[in-house]
């Protein structure tokens, strides 16, 4: 059992509820529970109970719930774990964190201090910590999905059987040179290279994904683009508002971007607004229009929206801008025939907007879609694994055993670092400078 | 008033070294060991260096050590292994004649002027305050000296198996090592049992010499130390042979009596150097294993087979012999053997090898659980430099991964102990493609120049050849030539218009010094030895430049020292698995904890928190 502190928090969160749990976690978690519930109360293991919950120094109950007691090490964090369920009022929580606050060796736990502990004690690694962070921050069912995956291991599994790969290839160019007059198999050397080509391939392949998890994880990023007056904001506007396209965060500015959130058919999609594309001697105009465009390249989809109504054929600098982009018509409610070019809507009336989600959500879906093996979600993997294969590929170039050695060695260590198997003190600061979660 | 500063009790490979590096550094020195005309002896194979081992050979010599001097006065074969290999794995290894050798680190040890040598058996350790202050000899006279390097071997509880024979060895048994280990005993240190093994000894007038694969050595032999102008010993051959199928069977059907196989032995063999026995069942498909024939010197008839250690009954070591090409009438002239013996946990020691619950008392060599005798003389020669320093109230020299061999391996040893007797490898280094045996004295001998350890005439030679190194690296770093100028030259580079210097161009895999001589005439001017060295440092270059990125990491860690009083059982968030081995290991450093096998990195960065909030901690009161 850790000596450590006993910390206590939240586990739900803030307002008016049903009910809201708090967790306490640490080697004093036994006394706490007792303190609370009296000596001969205290639940069997994993079992639940109805309890009273009082104040250890007036004796006043302080209110009734359910309880759960998880002695260690089969616990969240691998210490002793109690969970109190009590009624969700801010007076009830207040009372029952005073009175914990108040016990010995008890304190209020740091933001991500729980999953942080459950680390520290090999109840995850550091890939598995990251869904968990990601799990919580999930709005949409394929988020779930794929921070489900990789918290049941799926992602750390994958790399460290990679590892193990790369470390039996290095055992044996280690053997090659370590070993000279022994009487070993010929080509030792020789016949690791297949083995890495193989695994730079694998690698490449995972990387080649169309950045498919990060997507997932931070949203599929699409942007309109078009000429002043074309009806940019409405577009975005009347996408927001139809009941097929949740929208889970509220629409915030950006100066010259407007951003909303949307759930298409479970997929994450950012959709923004930009400054309407023209020529113009206005310097601020002028930046508002390079923005945009900046935004444009840097989108997973582009919408180039334009007026059939005023323009039956889109503008030179509209069409230039459209790459692979979806092309849109707008105000097709004014003008007799279908437009010549693109899919023709009109925010105004609706009409066209049940296709254009639908091509939308396909969009979406294809640049998402999960179900193949687990998908990268966080740079930092990304900058793990392309380290990795780029020793790899020095590797294979090698003619000298040594030399080929020190790159598979490093590339190792690349993969080792993604699932905190080595050196990752520098990692950690980040991973847990990003939590929040956990209380 | 005591004698002696440092008294260095055996005179085997570590306790030579141990008792020279102590006088080098000026420390009034005592060698005590039971007979001195066995001192220098090579007990095992009359072989010094290989890989690994023979870059622990020329880090010794960098630091003014014995073993490279006397390894090339007494060899009479030397190899480069690896040859084909690049210069950071390439190994240098020499057959040695055992009584040119022993002959040779007698006339070393003879010649150095503060070193005492002495016949006499240790009886126990003198203790003033709980520190070590010196010895108690079997007669009962005390000698004062304030420090003392045990370099004992393998002399706790030794026992030999020959078969279903076995009995007490070492000098285990003789009245004075008795008390000697009753007193380790007593420390209460954590202890753990070994085993190893040597093969029988052949009389070589009996092997069929002409039916065997010839092994000669290099012409010119390269000598072991950059003090050794030239080999002078006639040079010999050794021969290759292999067991047989019908050796195996034997072996097989008697397995019964083979003490690794019938219980009798309980200490751990190393796995890189098995028994032919553990051979033969562990690589059960295997139909022959490798022995190299290895003579014991010019005027001696003894044969060493390499790669035939065993335990097994003498009458089945000869009938296996018989069955071998070659050694049809062989005379076997005593028997193999294996032994097992107790080991000091060297996680019980100090980097400066300094035992942690007996100050004054430093361990080397076998009794720290290393086996080989490049090992034991690396250690030796640290133990004894680092209790003269000590001795002298000063701060003790520790290598670390970064600075070579010697440091990976008291490293290994006193962060993570070991489980087999351990043996070095150039697998183990990190950073090996800059630890080279070409560079060892420009690695360390800096640094034994700057706690005195080098004699003037190394120091001389060595000052010579840096300010060579240094000329020829300002020549070719500061000579320079377009791509235009490169292909007249028949150098290919690409096209980019780019100057490169002549060091880049060196690092092009066909361009070597006499190709560069063909655009800038003065590079020929180099001596050989010089040139081979800056085409080493070019062969390495982009590799060494990443590589420091990585050593300047581990060298943060390394400095972020851990006190030795910090509480682990004060420190909130280590699961108990950690907390324990931390306590038990009580690591030096950050980066040495890292090292500790199943320390968390999370464990890491609570500790590293806990380190630099105890720093602040520390300022703030400084300021106050």
């Amino acid at each position: 059992m850790s000596l450590g502190d006993t910390i206590f928090a939240p586990a739900t969160a803030a307002g008016r509820a049903g009910i809201a749990v708090i967790r306490i976690s640490g080697p004093d978690g036994g006394s706490a529970l007792a303190a609370l519930l009296g000596e001969n109360c205290v639940p069997e293991p994993r079992r639940a109970i109805l309890a009273a919950f009082r104040d250890p120094l007036t004796g006043e109950e302080l209110d009734r719930g359910l309880v759960l007691w998880f002695p260690a090490p089969h616990s969240f964090t691998g210490e002793d774990v109690a969970e109190l369920h009590c009624h969700g009022g801010a007076a009830v929580m207040a009372a029952l964190l005073r009175a914990l606050g108040r016990m010995a060796g008890c304190r209020l736990a740091e933001a991500g201090e729980f999953t942080r502990r459950a680390f520290q004690n090999g109840k995850m690694d550091l890939t598995q910590a990251e869904a968990l962070a990601d799990l919580i921050a999930a709005e949409t069912e394929a988020q779930r999905r794929q921070a489900q995956r990789q918290m049941a291991g799926a992602l750390g599994q994958l790399y460290e059987g990679w590892r193990a790969d790369l470390i039996g290839a290095l055992a044996h160019l280690e053997a090659d040179i370590d070993f000279p007059d022994e009487d070993l198999p010929d080509g030792m050397t020789a016949r690791q290279r297949p083995v890495l080509r193989r695994l730079g391939e694998h690698i490449s392949a995972h990387l080649d994904d169309g950045h498919r998890g990060e997507r997932l994880r931070d949203g599929c990023h699409m942007v309109i683009l078009g000429a002043p007056n074309v009806g940019k904001s409405s577009l975005l506007n009347a996408l927001a508002r139809r009941d097929a396209a949740i929208v889970s965060a509220q629409a915030g500015t950006t100066r010259d971007v407007v951003e909303v959130h949307l759930n298409l058919g479970g997929y994450p999609v950012v959709l923004a607004d930009t400054a309407g594309l023209r020529e113009s001697g206005d310097a601020v105009e002028a930046e508002g229009v390079r923005r945009a465009r900046a935004r444009g390249d840097q989108a997973d989809l582009k919408i180039v929206l334009y007026d059939c109504a005023a323009t039956p054929e889109p503008d030179e600098t509209v069409l230039a801008m459209r790459g692979d982009g979806l092309l849109v018509a707008n105000k097709v409610d004014l003008v007799s025939s279908p437009p010549r070019h693109g899919l023709g809507v009109s925010t105004l009336t609706g009409q066209g907007m049940d296709e254009l989600l639908r091509r939308l959500t396909e969009e979406a879906a294809r640049r998402m879609a999960d179900g193949g093996p687990p998908g990268l979600t966080r740079m930092r993997h990304r900058r793990g694994l392309e380290d990795c294969r780029d020793a790899l590929l020095r590797a294979l170039e090698q003619q000298d055993g040594e030399l080929m050695a020190e790159d598979v060695r490093l590339a190792a260590r690349h993969l080792g670092r993604i699932t905190g198997r080595v050196d990752v003190e520098d990692i950690l600061d980040v991973v847990f400078g990003d939590f929040c979660i956990g209380k | 008033m005591s004698k002696f500063d440092v008294i260095v009790v055996g005179g085997g490979h570590g306790g030579c070294e141990a008792a020279a590096a102590a006088a080098r550094a000026g420390a009034r020195t005592l060698l005590l060991t039971h007979c001195l005309d066995t001192i220098g002896e090579m007990s095992c194979n009359p072989a010094i260096g290989g890989l690994g081992k023979g870059h622990l050979v020329r880090e010794i010599d960098a630091l003014d050590g014995l073993m490279g001097r006397v390894a090339d006065a007494g060899g009479i074969q030397f190899r480069m292994l690896n040859r084909s290999k690049g210069p950071a794995v390439r190994g240098l290894r020499a057959q040695a004649d055992r009584a040119l050798y022993r002959a040779a680190m007698q006339r070393e040890l003879a010649g150095i002027g503060n070193l005492t040598l002495q016949a006499g058996a240790v009886e126990d350790l003198l203790l003033v305050n709980d520190e070590v202050a010196g010895v108690v000899l079997e007669d009962g006279q005390e000698i004062a000296g304030g420090r003392v390097v045990l370099t004992t071997g393998t002399f706790l509880r030794g026992r030999i198996h020959i078969g279903e024979k076995t009995w007490a060895a070492g000098r285990m048994g003789e009245g004075p090592a008795l008390g000697l280990s009753k007193r380790l005993y007593d420390l209460g240190l954590n202890m753990g049992r070994l085993k190893t093994g040597t093969p029988p000894r052949l009389d070589g007038r009996t092997i069929d010499w002409a039916a065997l694969e010839r092994q000669p050595g290099d012409t010119p032999p390269e000598p072991f130390s950059t003090l050794t102008t030239a080999i002078t010993n006639p040079q010999i051959d050794c021969h290759i042979t292999w067991t047989t199928p019908a050796g195996h069977d034997l072996i097989r059907a008697n397995l019964d009596r083979a003490p690794v196989y019938s219980g009798q032995i309980e200490g751990t063999g190393p796995r890189y150097c098995p028994s032919i026995e553990d051979k033969v069942v562990r690589f059960a498909d295997r139909t022959r294993h490798q022995i190299f024939l290895e003579p014991e010197g010019l005027n001696d008839h003894t044969v060493y087979p390499n790669g035939i250690s065993t335990s097994l009954p003498e009458d089945i070591q000869k009938a296996l012999l018989a069955t071998i090409p070659g050694l049809g009438r062989v005379e076997m002239v005593r028997p193999g053997y294996a032994i097992e013996y107790d080991f000091v946990d060297p996680r019980e020691l100090w980097p400066s090898l300094e035992v942690r619950r007996l100050p004054g008392l430093y361990l080397a060599g076998q009794i720290n659980g290393t086996t080989g005798y490049e090992e034991a003389a690396a250690q030796g020669l640290m133990a004894g430099l680092n209790a003269a320093l000590a001795a002298a109230g000063g701060e003790p020299l520790l290598l670390d991964r970064a600075d070579g061999y010697i440091g990976v391996m008291i490293d290994d040893l006193v962060t993570r102990g070991t489980q087999e007797p351990y043996r070095m490898f150039t697998s183990r280094a990190e950073y090996r493609l800059l630890l080279r045996s070409d560079n060892a004295d420009q690695r360390l001998t800096p640094l034994g120049l700057s706690v005195g350890c080098i004699g003037t005439r190394r120091a001389q030679a060595f000052r010579v050849k840096m300010a060579a190194i240094h000329q020829a690296r300002e020549l070719l770093e500061s000579r320079r030539a377009t791509p235009h100028e490169c292909a007249a030259a028949g150098l290919a580079v690409n096209a980019d218009g780019r100057r490169r210097t002549a060091m880049e161009l060196l690092a092009f895999k066909d361009v070597d010094m006499a190709r560069l001589a063909t655009l800038w005439p003065e590079v020929a001017a180099l001596s050989p030895a010089v040139a081979a060295q800056m085409e080493i440092e070019a062969h390495y270059a982009s590799y060494l430049h990443r590589q420091q990125a990585d050593i300047d990491a581990y060298r943060r860690d390394e400095a972020l020292e851990l006190p030795k009083s910090l509480d682990y059982a004060a420190v909130s968030g280590f699961s108990n698995e950690v907390r324990e081995k931390l306590q038990r290991h009580r690591p030096a450093t950050l980066g040495a904890a890292a090292r500790i096998p199943g320390i968390t990195p999370a464990a890491l960065t609570l500790l590293l928190a806990q380190v630099r909030r105890g720093k602040r901690r520390g300022k703030r009161r400084a300021v106050a």
